[in-house]
Formats: structure tokens, C-alpha cells, sequence
């Protein structure tokens, strides 16, 4: 028996240095700290800032069951919350009472041409009104006026401007693309469509 | 030829699965917080008055109003733990006691429904960008 436990400690000894000098040289071990696919939409009593302790937290619903029927995406909720409101497979109501109220929708793209290297900004107010009313923006976050709103990346990471929603409900500031989506000039759009063929 | 005790293939072969299985206890993940993107804790006045910090899912009220209806209409501010509700407040059908009066959404005696965080959670939105920078102060928000 003595002999079984010295060797199993052994053993042990052996691999746990192995395990454990794995895990810093894994070249995916940045990746640690992501939530994997597994862990993503977990329900309130396994997502670490509900009380498990509270009697009342088993009795909240689960976002994996109530994202199951809406689209995917890559980062925030995991959820296409424009695309689920315009394919009809969320219905939120715009009124508090009246649930027949439907937004006035502004059809209207403004393009912001950015200083760096990144494609310039499409700015879609349709997708924005869909959602909010002007009053919600205008006047305070953004002056509704051409030129009169100087923007930066900065503002934005610290929660000002667009990160009043971006970064903290909408999609996250690190989907860079579905904001600069418009490359620099017409002829870089019809060199990649030649490419493309 | 004897084999020696220790040297019994069954013995091994418990020895190295004992072994596999500290090996895979040392490499299990601890605990990690993967609530959801936008989950609004507000902690301005609830645990210095004996009550878990309250979770407001923004994920579970946007499948039901646009954003309009509570940031326009009701008049909460873009900013977490910005709006100092309390109690009587929302009692009185201000902010949240608009909907949460018993005829829209659950009333206000369901305390624990709300006030369902863990102890000790600061006021912010979970998973924002303010909340991942590393800076000092204003964090959360």
C-alpha cells in the first residue's frame, strides 16, 4: 500500500509541472481569458455577478433560452439585435402603453470620412431611429448639424459620444467594421470588386 | 520471476489515472463572471441599506421595449447608477415603478427579483468598454 501511494505521488509529482508550464507555452493561452462558445449566455445563477445564494435568481430567465429563435453575431450578447428587430422575431413595443405606436424611421446615411487609415463611417440613422427617438442623441450627445461634431476613437472607448451606447449595450466598439465600413475612395471599391471576380 | 508489488501492472495503472486526475483538477479554470453584455448592476444605495445590489438585464427589457421607451419616455440617463433611484421612487411609478407596479411587470414586494446580485458588486455595466480599460477612477460607468 505504501509503495501504490509513493508512486501515485510520484507520479503526480512528475506531471503537475508538465500541466502546468502547458498552459503558459500553449500558443492559445491568450485566448484564456474569452469566454468560450460554452460559457457564453449563461444562466443568472453560473454568470458570476447574480447570487447564486439569492432564492430568487433561479427563478430569472436564461439568455440562451431567449436568444435561441435570434440571429447570431460576434460579440456583445452574441445576439443581431437590428437584423431580430427588422425580420420581425422581436416585436418591443415603442410605446409603454401603446403598443400599436410604430417609430418615425429617418432613412438617412451620413459618412463621416475618418483621418487615419481606417474606411470612413457610414453612419445608418435608419437602423438608429428604428430603435430611438432623435431626442435621445440630438441635441446633447451630437449637434444636428454637418461638421459641427468632432469625433474621436478616444471620446468613444471612454463611454462619450457613440460609446454612450456602443461599448456598453450596442455592439461593442471592437466590431471596428460595422462602423468603418466605407473604403477611402470609389476606385479601392472597384479594384477588390475585380479582385472578387 | 516475481514481479514487485509496486510494479503490478494494476497498480501502475491506478497510479497513472490517480495522476490524469489531479492533472486535469490543476488545469480546470477557476470562477469567471460571463454575465451578459449590458447587465446594469446598481449598487448606489442597496448594500448600505441591507440589500443585494440590484442586476437590471438590458438584454430581457430590449426583447420587449426600444430603447426610447425607458431612455425618452421615462428618463433614465445613459449612465449607470446616474439616475439615484430609490425605493420611493419607483414606488411612486417614477423609472422602473413605471412598469413594475403589478400590472405591467412584477411589483415591488418581489424585492429579491431585482435585488439579486452577488454582495459587494460595484455599480457598472458588466461587460463594457469603460469597464475593460485600465484606468483610474470613473470605472464601471
Amino acid at each position: 500500500m505504501f509503495r501504490f501511494v509513493s508512486v501515485t505521488l510520484a507520479a503526480v509529482m512528475l506531471v503537475m509541472p508538465l500541466t502546468i508550464s502547458a498552459q503558459g507555452k500553449d500558443p492559445l493561452s491568450f485566448n484564456r481569458l474569452m469566454a468560450d462558445p460554452e460559457t457564453r449566455n449563461a444562466p443568472p445563477p453560473d454568470d458570476g455577478i447574480h447570487d447564486p445564494a439569492n432564492p430568487a435568481t433561479d427563478m430569472l430567465q436564461s439568455p440562451r433560452e431567449a436568444f435561441g429563435p435570434l440571429p447570431d453575431a460576434n460579440a456583445g450578447n452574441y445576439v443581431d439585435w437590428v437584423k431580430a428587430l427588422q425580420e420581425g422575431l422581436i416585436h418591443p413595443r415603442y410605446d409603454l402603453k401603446d403598443p400599436d405606436m410604430t417609430p418615425t424611421v429617418m432613412d438617412l446615411d451620413i459618412v463621416r470620412e475618418v483621418k487615419g487609415s481606417m474606411p470612413d463611417v457610414v453612419f445608418p440613422h435608419k437602423e438608429h431611429t428604428e430603435w430611438l427617438d432623435c431626442a435621445n442623441c440630438h441635441p446633447a450627445i451630437f449637434i444636428p448639424q454637418r461638421g459641427a461634431n468632432q469625433l474621436s476613437m478616444a471620446a468613444i472607448l471612454m463611454g462619450e459620444q457613440c460609446g454612450a451606447c456602443h461599448g456598453r449595450v450596442a455592439f461593442p466598439v471592437t466590431q471596428c467594421r460595422a462602423c468603418h465600413s466605407r473604403s477611402k475612395t470609389p476606385a479601392d471599391d472597384a479594384a477588390k470588386k475585380e479582385e472578387a471576380k | 520471476m516475481s514481479v514487485p508489488r509496486w510494479a503490478h501492472p494494476k497498480a501502475l495503472q491506478t497510479g497513472l489515472l490517480a495522476a490524469l486526475l489531479c492533472a486535469a483538477l490543476v488545469m480546470l479554470p477557476g470562477p469567471k463572471a460571463w454575465a451578459e453584455y449590458g447587465d446594469v448592476v446598481i449598487n448606489n444605495y442597496s448594500e448600505e441599506s441591507g440589500m443585494r445590489p440590484v442586476v437590471f438585464p438590458h438584454w430581457f427589457h430590449r426583447i420587449r421595449f426600444r430603447c426610447k421607451v425607458c431612455h425618452g419616455d421615462l428618463g433614465f440617463e445613459f449612465q449607470a447608477g446616474g439616475n439615484e433611484i430609490n425605493m420611493l421612487k419607483i414606488i411612486d411609478g417614477e423609472y422602473c415603478g413605471a412598469c413594475h407596479n403589478g400590472n405591467i411587470a412584477w411589483g415591488v414586494e418581489n424585492c429579491e427579483l431585482c435585488h439579486s446580485a452577488k454582495p459587494g458588486t460595484d455599480t457598472q455595466v458588466h461587460g463594457s468598454t469603460l469597464k475593460s480599460l485600465v484606468t483610474p477612477g470613473d470605472q464601471g460607468q
